[in-house]
């Protein structure tokens, strides 16, 4: 097509090409199909509380018994330190974290699976898929968080100021979470072994993060190892920020931030790379 | 129905350009083809520096046409012919390997309605989050909210989660919330295939209704009268490529061409391994054309030999049969009085002129007897019935379904009227709802 044509030559509305082995984020498109996106998490929301009898308690009811049997068995039975905090308190607030880490690694990186009559059969942005699964994470975590709140009424502690920053905590964790998610599930579309993997590794690594019990606990000589798991800060600040607990310092938090940062490019250009053969492969 | 387009057309007609496209799969062998992670993993430790064996299938090849905006075309091929592919690409589901689509406008797939429907959730929510699957942002939703209920016929269970639905109920919901996607290319993709005859009927209209608007239609069938009632052009792809792409006979008829075998020559078996004594053989039997319409006469021609002396009567008994071995007619010339003398070489016609047959493969078979079976040929020859029918609108499958052959038949509505005979053609543009003041006739095909 030429400039030159004296026809006004009209510009097509979609152009369909084989695209580029690293594509760019087309960020303007997702915007475009926000409205999926939404529909998505909302039928993620709705489906959870149908047909369950007692709904939206349940997820206030898991964290609280995980948090139950930790207090018990560290706090009673190993007579862990918890920074002078109520045992229970303080494996809540730990949870309260790991939750919306593992609540997003987990739905990530179903996401393309468990959806696949989606990806075979309409067109949209896949990172869409994904990119759902986090609004219904953030649900679970605000109800915990009012649980929270009640709790930290009842037992009377103050969090201060600190409580602002928790917003930077979560975005990290989401960051990081998401980066995971969109690798495990992209990879999951060819090799179908990978959700049997995801859920060891977080059970793995939920005992090797300062959650159920406080970094103090750690004997110092392997406190080192800590700092090179990119949750631990986090994960500290986090609890920090609400109970006033021990925290890393600033160090290993910028650390794990651009641990996170690294984590969520790497995700999204392993999604980007293997995103044009979802529909062939699934 | 004109394919031609005219010279002058402008390119700022387009709705969709394709050039060139190929799309291919890699298909790895079994031994180098890994389903889990940890078998890739080892096999590459393994074999650090093997290159798997991979055989490529092009499922599309150089395929390149253009659609005007406005035409309803119809792609048509065999199973493994390219078609889905074909789709895929262009609603975007798939990549091409190579080549250039351009489109000029949002394409609309109904390529399996109910797609994203989830059972646990009620009508009302499907038709939110199928719409916004399909691409329809949440305002327009609710524009077509009333027309979408509307044509689903599912009022009353708006509220009820679709699993308690009835399949029909389902797939007109499902339909329903495709078919109001407001995109100026459509892609359909044999949904004719679900729902009863009067929703198949609601389907096709509403299909017709939006080709009329001015948009355009890509229209996937294997129905042969879908395709000839909606499209005014059509692509025939066969292995992957374009075989044709023009008027709608011509690639039906293509169709019908590519998917056959040859019709065989009735002297294909050898006449002295049949059974039978043998005075006379048939030497040939073999239709006048290779395809016949539903309608037409359809000639066939025998020859027959004597090998051995014989100086009586000769019959010729032929028999009829369809793709399922099913006798449709015996045409046997006991019926019709005839005294046939014997001859050296006998030079036969065959005419059937009713029943009207139903598309699809035939065969005959042919017998010569005297007072015993000369000659036992099964299987004689065998034809192609083209899907032309002989009725206005023959577009929805059901109303077919049962027919073992097609009768010239007409029903009149009006009592006391007299009978409105096919003969005398049908009256122009059937209306939809009869009226009973309407003083007119009313003749409408089941």
């Amino acid at each position: 097509m030429t400039t030159l044509s004296l026809t006004a030559t009209v510009e097509p509305f979609a152009k369909i090409r084989r695209s580029p082995q690293w594509a760019a984020l087309d960020l303007p498109e997702i915007w475009q199909f926000r409205g999926l996106l939404i529909s998505l998490a909302g039928r993620d929301l709705k489906l959870r509380y149908k047909q369950t009898a007692l709904g939206i308690i349940w997820v206030v009811i898991q964290p609280l018994m995980a948090a139950g049997v930790f207090a018990f068995v560290f706090g009673k039975v190993a007579k862990l330190p918890s920074d002078g905090v109520p045992y229970l308190l303080f494996s809540f607030a730990g949870l309260l974290g790991w939750n919306l880490f593992s609540t997003t690694v987990m739905k990530c990186g179903a996401c393309l699976v468990g959806n696949s009559q989606l990806i075979s059969k309409v067109f949209f942005p896949r990172l869409i898929l994904p990119l759902s699964t986090v609004p219904s994470a953030l649900v679970d975590f605000a109800v915990a968080g009012g649980m929270m709140a009640v709790f930290l009424c009842l037992y009377g502690v103050n969090p201060g100021w600190g409580v602002l920053l928790l917003p930077v905590w979560m975005t990290l964790v989401l960051m990081m979470a998401l980066g995971i998610g969109l690798c495990t599930a992209a990879l999951a579309v060819s090799y179908r072994d990978v959700p049997y993997i995801v859920p060891v590794f977080l059970q793995i690594l939920l005992y090797a993060s300062p959650i159920a019990y406080s970094i103090a606990a750690v004997p110092a000589h392997l406190r080192s190892l800590y700092v090179l798991n990119p949750l631990s800060a986090p994960l500290e600040a986090f609890r920090a920020s609400l109970l006033h607990t021990a925290w890393l310092g600033w160090q290993p938090l910028a650390g794990a931030a651009a641990v996170s940062v690294l984590a969520l490019l790497a995700g999204l250009f392993l999604f980007k790379r293997m995103e044009r053969q979802f529909a062939d492969v699934i | 129905m004109s394919f031609e387009r005219p010279a002058s057309r402008s390119p700022n007609d387009l709705a969709i350009s394709a050039r060139g496209v190929n799309k291919s799969y890699t298909i790895a062998h079994q031994a180098a083809r890994h389903s889990t992670f940890a078998e890739a993993v080892f096999d590459r430790l393994r074999h650090p520096f093997r290159r798997e064996e991979r055989e490529t299938f092009a499922a599309l090849r150089e395929v390149s046409f253009d659609v005007h905006k406005g035409e309803v075309v119809g792609i048509i091929g065999r199973n493994g012919a390219g078609k889905s592919t074909l789709l895929k690409i262009l609603s975007r589901i798939t990549e091409p390997t190579s080549g250039e689509i351009d489109l000029y406008g949002r394409v609309g797939s109904l390529l399996e309605v109910g797609t994203g429907f989830h059972p646990e959730l009620s009508g009302r929510e499907n038709i939110y989050l199928n719409g916004a699957i399909l691409g329809m942002s949440r305002t327009e939703i609710r524009q077509q909210f009333e027309a979408i209920v509307d044509f689903a016929g599912v009022e009353k269970f708006l509220d009820t989660p679709v699993k308690r639905y009835s399949s029909g109920m389902y797939v007109r919901l499902a339909f329903a919330v495709a078919a109001h996607l407001e995109s100026e290319i459509l892609v359909v993709d044999e949904v004719l295939a679900v729902g009863d005859a009067e929703f198949q009927r609601k389907c096709l209209g509403k299909i017709r209704t939006v080709a009329e608007g001015g948009r355009t239609v890509l229209f996937v069938s294997h129905h042969m009268p879908s395709v000839a009632a909606l499209c005014t052009r059509a692509i025939l792809l066969d292995q992957g490529t374009v075989a044709y792409a023009g008027g709608v006979p011509e690639a039906v008829l293509r169709y019908a061409r590519a998917g056959s075998p040859p019709a065989r020559a009735g002297n294909a078996s050898d006449p002295a391994r049949r059974r039978g004594t043998g005075e006379f053989r048939l030497t040939s039997v073999a239709p006048a054309s290779e395809f016949f319409s539903c309608a037409e006469d359809k000639i066939f021609s025998a020859t027959l030999e004597r090998h051995q002396p014989w100086r009586g009567k000769v019959d010729f008994i032929f028999i009829l049969r369809d793709e399922r071995d099913a006798a449709i007619a015996q045409l046997d010339s006991r019926l019709l009085a005839l005294e046939i003398d014997a001859a050296e070489r006998l030079e036969v016609t065959l005419t059937i002129r009713t029943p009207w047959l139903k598309p699809g493969r035939y065969r005959l078979d042919a017998y010569v007897c005297g007072s015993t079976a000369m000659d036992e040929f099964p299987d004689a020859c065998s034809f192609e019935v083209l899907t032309d029918f002989p009725y206005p609108d023959a577009s929805s499958p059901r109303a077919l379904e049962h027919s073992v052959v097609l009768a010239d038949f007409s029903i009149a509505v009006e009592t006391g009227s007299p009978v409105l005979n096919h003969a005398d053609g049908w009256p122009d543009g059937l209306p939809d709802g009869e009226t009973a003041s309407d003083p007119q006739p009313q003749a409408a095909p089941l």
